[in-house]
């Protein structure tokens, strides 16, 4: 997913001068293409995120569409108050990107472990948030960050994601995207979990139990009109996502549910249960550990129908 | 006007200001005025009738505490009606306690969080060598600002990228909220630091504004590194009672003998050639 997005990025720097990406000094045999194509474009700002950040925050408001690139929590919790002071409440065209969302480094230990990024980057006004679910959607993603005005994150995989769509038709921030229609239940997932979550759909299948599934590579603003129409329709939403149950995607999810008085479908959050990992190992291993593997979320939800 | 009335006018509203609302930070306002003064009035390239003119000189105030300094000088260089001074602080104002460019014409960029000012600025720096615009970047911090790693980050940064076009000045007023700056995280050797981090390093009285104009137009002129004004200063600075005293980092002059005794040393001092803007006569 990273190399899609850097190979996105290079097409759109090609064409436009203003775009600049600046890295925290991370980004070793990924960035490379980028910098020999494009060096007057490309800016190490060094193991500093909060000056990255600000600095950043400077460039944008000069002219500049600005890639800050880092990993993990760095170019977001590390930098917060950047974000929200420099970036967010001066409309600056920052766009921060990140690498390794949820157990994407699961074996580095909790410090690597991104699973609060989304609530924190969702609560600031003014920042547009998005998890692509496979290499197109990181694709799309990245190009309609650089066209979108002012603030946007963007929460990526590693590698070794899936392509799931073949194309996107008019792809735009905000609109969930339709995987397949179903008849009892609706599936919801943001990011790289994706995978897992079209995995369970097939499980569920083969039990006979029929389950729609949309991919929210958006979740601020987050498509309400999804939502609702899921949760008239279908006898549970079940959000998935590889973070934090509080304050993420099923958090979003579920303040659009809660306002509905016409709602049918109960709502079951996947995701980590407000906890730190302090266990380490593969993103897969990960997953399955805490409930969010194709098997477990399955399970769950075949629980939660009882 | 000269940049001494300007430096007059900048204390004058400033207790105003803080008298009306009950205003802080009427110490660091004092102590930055003259750098404020001759900054705005003599050095910086601006233009009231276009704010957003691309040809300007970039200036942010770090320690946006002393916000009042930044709205009074720019409302006295003709950028907003100066009796919108009167609204600073107070409820539906757009003029906050820390600077806001949000709706006030000639703000460069909000801060309030210390730290925030260099990095910002190292970036508008940095676009504007890529686009070989010929503009300055100043960013004012104050002394005790410094003990923010953002600060640190940035100087290394700007050091790094060569970035000359970015002029520093530090409000050293050696004092801090609780206590002397000494006394809390010592910064000194001072000077010494930033030499160390690759900074051109000028050293002079923040009240002596000969020096002060001298200072910021030879860093202007400084090729290759950027530039740190260290700025001695006297929190406070003008009213006898409110100098080097914590006290006045948060105490607004009260109805009284404070307000009273503040506006009888400010008159005692008034440059030729301008009026009290408070005053009937005015």
């Amino acid at each position: 997913m990273r190399d899609t997005f850097v190979r996105t990025l290079i097409d759109i720097a090609k064409n436009d001068k203003d775009v600049i990406l600046v890295t925290g000094d991370l980004g070793f045999g990924v960035l490379k293409p980028y910098w020999e194509a494009l060096p007057d474009q490309f800016i190490n700002a060094g193991i500093a995120e909060q000056d990255m950040t600000g600095f950043a925050a400077g460039l944008a408001l000069e002219g500049k569409t600005v890639f800050t690139y880092s990993i993990g929590n760095f170019p977001t919790l590390r930098c917060i108050e950047q974000i929200r002071n420099d970036c967010a409440y001066h409309d600056a065209n920052v766009k921060i990107v990140c690498v390794g969302g949820g157990f994407v480094y699961g074996s580095l230990g909790m410090s690597h472990h991104a699973t609060e990024d989304i609530a924190m980057m969702r609560a600031l006004p003014n920042v547009t948030v998005m998890a692509p679910g496979d290499l197109t959607e990181a694709a799309e993603a990245t190009k309609a960050i650089y066209k979108q005005k002012g603030t946007c994150y963007l929460r990526l995989g590693r590698g070794g994601e899936q392509k799931i769509h073949e194309k996107i038709d008019n792809f735009q921030i905000g609109k969930a995207i339709k995987i397949q229609d179903g008849s009892r239940i609706a599936i919801f997932s943001t990011g790289a979990i994706f995978d897992e979550a079209k995995g369970a759909i097939e499980l569920l299948e083969k039990e006979g139990i029929s389950a729609a599934l949309y991919t929210f590579p958006t979740v601020k603003p987050i498509d309400k009109e999804v939502i609702t129409d899921c949760a008239k329709r279908y006898e549970a939403v079940i959000t998935v996502e590889e973070h934090n149950i509080i304050g993420g995607f099923g958090s979003a999810v579920s303040e659009i549910m809660a306002e509905m008085s016409d709602k049918k479908a109960k709502l079951v959050r996947i995701g980590l249960n407000d906890m730190y990992s302090c266990i380490v190992g593969t993103q897969k291993y990960l997953r399955n550990e805490y409930g969010m593997s194709a098997v477990k979320i399955a399970d769950r939800v075949r629980s939660e129908l009882k | 006007m000269t940049s001494e009335q300007l430096a007059w006018l900048i204390r004058r509203h400033g207790i105003e200001m803080t008298h009306l609302s009950g205003g802080s930070h009427i110490g660091s306002i004092l102590s930055v005025a003259d750098i404020m003064a001759v900054l705005y009035n003599d050095v910086a390239k601006i233009n009231p009738e276009n704010p957003k003119d691309p040809a300007r000189d970039r200036i942010i105030l770090s320690k946006g505490h002393a916000g009042a300094s930044v709205y009074a000088a720019l409302a006295e260089k003709g950028f907003f009606d100066t009796e919108e001074l009167k609204t600073h602080y107070q409820n539906g104002s757009r003029l906050s306690g820390h600077v806001s460019h949000k709706g006030v014409p000639g703000v460069e960029f909000s801060t309030g969080s210390l730290g925030h000012g260099l990095p910002v600025g190292a970036g508008m720096a940095m676009a504007a060598k890529k686009d070989n615009k010929s503009h300055s970047v100043f960013v004012i911090l104050g002394d005790g600002e410094c003990d923010e790693g953002s600060v640190w980050e940035a100087a290394l940064v700007a050091h790094h990228y060569g970035l000359d076009n970015l002029i520093a000045i530090i409000d050293h007023n050696k004092m801090q909220s609780l206590d002397f700056c000494e006394n809390t995280i010592k910064l000194s050797p001072f000077a010494d630091k930033w030499k160390a981090f690759g900074w051109n390093v000028i050293d002079i009285d923040g009240h002596d504004h000969d020096a002060l104009r001298s200072a910021m137009l030879s860093a202007k002129e400084n090729k290759g590194n950027p530039t740190v004004i260290i700025a001695n200063t006297v929190k406070g600075k003008g009213i006898s009672f409110m100098e080097n005293d914590i006290l006045w980092h948060y105490r607004f002059p009260h109805d009284g003998e404070e307000y009273d005794g503040a506006l009888k040393e400010l008159h005692d001092a008034m440059p030729e050639g301008i009026s009290d803007p408070y005053t009937k006569e005015a």
